[in-house]
């Protein structure tokens, strides 16, 4: 294994149940990698059973939303000095056997910013319910035409990032629903992201954050979000390291 | 029927809010969540106010017979209150969660204070 200092962070709430499983899978697969579980205002005791896993756990103490948690996580891995971070969600949809795959790009130095995505290649056996597959073709179109480069999964969760990709998102990372505005935020900061193919599992508990409700809320800040984003200014980060 | 400089205004103002909102968020001095209601607010006000038959069959519908504009101060109210009480509600949740910091901090201050009291014990 590479002696990359390499952190993975698990934003968690509320999943007791499934994230001692998350916790021992990502260490089997990689056990030079440091876990650090961002606990996000849990009150089913996440934290306790993913320390006893062996994770480093960061606990919020109320609910700040998964921008926030995984945030916390990126702080983290900035000032302790990790080269690379992997994020994973705490619920286990993010298969850790694919880490490898995800991590290729950043080894081979081709990227700063990789992101799993359920749709790349056309292939993986997601399918979506038509609403959300609908959702995710617009901000995937939206995306790439304010960022100037083909994506095809915007609201994948399942990220590696190197030194220049934690140094910009530990700085500025939006709070609620964060993915899509975090891709194009890394294109217009001169970023290089790849994408790789990967599979997702299904949920094992807990349900999706993502409710009928809260779609329409979703749906205008995002949208609101990415047109703010793309008539604002970003220092050229990418060019830093080049 | 609404005075036409009535309408202009009106319009006009709602361009302003709007273009205030937008410059804010822009400037990261407002959050997108917070940004919403107040967005609807300008997009509604400017609607009734740039669409005159709209406005004068809604004032007709909610028997205003005199003077239809004041359906849009009617209007802009309900969308001020709705914000006010969206604020209520953020104010309320702030004040929780500021007081569970300031509890955080003091039970951490202790525990820090006594972890440099015995810098030999072994943690856990």
């Amino acid at each position: 294994m590479s002696a990359v200092r390499t952190v993975a962070i698990v934003p968690a709430r509320n999943e007791a149940a499934a994230i001692g499983r998350v916790v021992d899978e990502i260490r089997a697969h990689h056990p030079s990698f440091d876990v650090v579980v961002v606990d996000d205002g849990s009150s089913d005791g996440t934290g306790d059973v993913a320390r006893a896993h062996g994770a480093v756990v960061l606990r919020l103490p109320f609910n700040v939303g998964i921008g926030g948690a995984v945030q916390t996580g990126l702080r983290y891995a900035l000032e302790e000095g990790y080269e690379r971070a992997v994020r994973l969600d705490g619920d286990g949809q993010h298969d850790a056997s694919q880490l490898g795959r995800l991590l290729a790009p950043l080894e081979r130095g081709e990227a700063d910013v990789v992101v799993g995505s359920r749709f790349v290649d056309g292939g993986g056996s997601y399918r979506p319910p038509f609403a959300r597959r609908a959702g995710i073709r617009v901000f995937a179109g939206l995306v790439s035409l304010l960022g100037g480069q083909r994506v095809t999964d915007t609201t994948s969760g399942f990220v590696a990032l190197d030194r220049t990709g934690i140094k910009l998102f530990a700085a500025e990372y939006p709070h609620d629903y964060p993915e899509v505005e975090a891709t194009l935020v890394a294109l217009r900061s001169g970023l290089r992201l790849a994408q790789v193919q990967v599979e997702m599992r299904e949920r094992e508990t807990g349900s999706s954050s993502i409710t009928f409700v809260r779609s329409l809320y979703y749906l205008a800040k995002v949208t609101l979000a990415l047109l703010v984003a793309s008539l604002r200014r970003y220092p050229r980060a990418g060019e830093a390291r080049r | 029927m609404t005075p036409l400089r009535v309408s202009i205004a009106g319009a006009v103002a709602s361009i302003l809010l709007l273009l205030v909102v937008l410059e804010l968020i822009r400037g990261r001095r407002l959050k997108e969540r917070y940004a919403l209601l107040w967005l609807a607010t300008g997009l509604v006000l400017l609607v009734l106010s740039a669409w005159r038959d709209g406005l004068n069959t809604i004032a007709g519908w909610l028997g205003v017979e005199t003077y239809p504009p004041a359906v849009l101060f009617a209007v802009a109210i309900l969308f001020v209150l709705l914000v006010l009480l969206h604020y209520s509600t953020v104010l309320s949740r702030l004040t929780d969660e500021n007081v569970d910091l300031a509890q955080r901090i003091a039970l951490l201050e202790e525990r820090v204070a006594r972890v440099l009291r015995e810098p030999t014990e072994p943690e856990g």
